[in-house]
């Protein structure tokens, strides 16, 4: 191959980036593997991460997927997991994008959804600089510090060469939510307020009040949502008087399997007044010149390969295969189905909230209320008890000290459909018989 | 008349007028929206907005490019037609009617600098077709 093409090595096709940049030799990579190698070692892999009685979420949620969403989504027709480039010519694929996003516009209550981003934390970094780009005065963002510290470290990351300004807002200690008090120091200084729902303590935010409060001050409103959740929820597009002006969130648990932290899909809608300045890519419909429906993508003249450096994002690609699972996920369950869903999941949180009552050392830690995560406060150090129990095969929640120094003694536990009345009894017997043994 | 004789020009394809107010309207020429096509999206500069010569300071969208607006002299914004945000397509129809905004000029000397319309038609006959 490399002498049909004309170049010595394969670092020769490098030669365009700068030394300066390459990290390190291309001989670090190690070389092909034959499929049977692959599998073996997949494999080994695989077991290594154990078989737990899982009750982490924390970003990324275990949930029952049917079984036709996967087989359905690997069929040859859909299996490609990128963005269509002769688009038009894969009509199946993009009418799948245009279901997606009709599905995600009734799920946010916001007007258009675009076919996807990476994760939720790409979602909202873009999200971020699309609220800058409409605000057009203020370049300061207010990031609250309920919201999931991976995600500001994600929005840090992509917004910082870029003169944008992350404000944190500290949170009550009392409700676990945004500070009021601490939101009444700023006037009309800042372009935009994240409000995370649920947020990163599993617990519900003011979200109507604080929609308002931040167009009050000529301010957008940016909803992270977890989608499970907006089945019970109010959507994002009617928060307040007039709505959150821009939705994201992780896409994960609408039908894509914990993996080793991905790939998921991030999602993300808007108000029809903003569409000019959401990233990505749009799938929608039309008819053609013989008045035939059909689908095509559209809004692509502010995209890279049009605009080049001034396009509107450098994204132009979204998560083809994870949303092609999403959308059978959503179709399959249907509203109900997503609705019972998310039911099963709080339901399962009270019930365990009420059995760890008669748990002694261990106490809710914050009093609004919540979705399907909680942080609970233990009277031994969080991460002897977890790292004790992970031994015993229970995953009993995230150490919080690990992102928040005053919360040392705190872990943050999640209940999806997937755990049983047994699996709480299991956690409730299980953490009881470790911190009886810590005193 | 695709080069009419009272406006000016700019070699980004930008037209002004002067008004009776003390004004000048902004707008794109003929040539321009013909190279672009069907407009579907017109982004102003914000009322207001004190703007330096050959800032960007709009966007005008096709269904196939998006295209720079450029400041062609300096100025205050002092008006922005709202009609192209519902009907940018009245740019294709009357390229010199559908002015986009009006400007303060801060310096008298930039306007009559700029190019007459024998000058821009020179320009855009030697641009390749």
């Amino acid at each position: 191959m490399l002498d049909a093409i004309g170049v010595e090595s394969i670092e020769d096709l490098f030669d365009e980036i700068p030394a300066s940049l390459k990290a390190a030799p291309l001989d670090q990579v190690p070389p092909g593997l034959s499929e049977m190698q692959v599998l073996r070692l997949m494999q080994e892999r695989a077991e290594a991460d154990g078989r737990y009685l899982n009750f982490i979420g924390a970003g990324a949620y275990e949930h029952h997927i049917p079984a036709a969403v996967w087989q359905l989504a690997t069929r040859g027709e859909f299996y490609s997991a990128y963005t269509p480039y002769q688009a038009e010519a894969s009509q199946g694929t993009l009418q799948v994008l245009y279901e997606y996003q009709t599905m995600m516009c009734s799920l946010t209550g916001l007007d258009v959804t675009n076919a996807s981003l990476y994760d939720g934390a790409s979602a909202l970094a873009e999200a971020v600089l699309m609220a800058i780009r409409l605000h057009r005065s203020s370049r300061r963002a207010l990031v609250p510090r309920t919201l999931h510290p991976r995600y500001r470290e994600v929005v840090q990351t992509i917004v910082s060469s870029q003169d944008i300004d992350l404000v944190e807002v500290p949170y009550d200690d009392e409700p676990g939510t945004i500070s009021r008090s601490a939101l009444a120091h700023f006037d009309k200084d800042f372009a935009v307020l994240v409000i995370p729902q649920p947020n990163f303590f599993g617990a519900l935010e003011s979200v109507h009040a604080l929609t308002d409060w931040a167009h009050e001050r000529q301010a957008l409103a940016i909803a992270v949502a977890n989608p499970v959740a907006l089945a019970l929820m109010a959507p994002p597009g009617r928060w307040g008087a007039q709505g959150a002006d821009i939705a994201v969130g992780e896409g994960q648990p609408l039908g894509v399997p914990l993996a080793s932290g991905g790939p998921y899909f991030g999602f993300m809608a808007c108000k029809q007044a903003h569409v000019r300045q959401m990233p990505g890519r749009i799938a929608g419909r039309t008819i053609d010149a013989d008045g035939r429906p059909g689908f095509t993508l559209t809004l692509q003249a502010r995209e890279q390969h049009i605009r080049r450096s001034k396009a509107t994002s450098n994204i132009c690609t979204n998560q083809g295969l994870a949303v092609t699972a999403a959308t059978f996920h959503l179709t399959l369950l249907g509203p109900q189905g997503l609705q019972r869903v998310a039911h099963a999941c709080h339901a399962n949180m009270l019930a365990l909230l009420d059995r760890l009552k008669a748990v002694r050392g261990v106490q809710r830690r914050f009093a609004s209320p919540v979705f399907h995560e909680a942080v609970l406060s233990l009277s031994a150090p969080a991460s002897s008890v977890l790292g004790q129990l992970c031994e015993e095969g229970l995953l009993a929640g995230l150490d919080l000290g690990r992102f928040y120094p005053e919360l040392e003694d705190a872990v943050l536990v999640c209940t999806t459909e997937t755990k049983s009345a047994a699996d709480l009894d299991h956690y409730v017997r299980s953490l009881a018989a470790t911190l009886s043994a810590a005193v | 008349m695709r080069f009419p004789a009272e406006l000016r020009y700019t070699d980004t394809h930008e037209w002004l007028r002067q008004e009776g107010d003390g004004t000048v309207s902004v707008g794109i020429t003929w040539h321009a929206q013909d190279r672009l096509g069907d407009l579907v999206y017109v982004e102003n500069p914000p009322r207001g907005k004190i703007l330096k010569r050959g800032e960007e300071c709009g966007v005008v969208e096709s269904v196939k490019a998006a295209s720079d607006i450029y400041a062609p002299i300096s100025g205050e914004v002092v008006s922005v037609n709202e009609e192209l945000s519902s009907s940018p397509e009245k740019i294709n129809q009357q390229p010199y009617e559908a002015w986009m905004f009006r400007l303060k000029p801060s310096d008298p000397a930039e306007l009559p600098a700029l190019l007459d319309a024998a000058g821009y038609e020179r320009l855009v006959e030697a641009e390749p077709h």
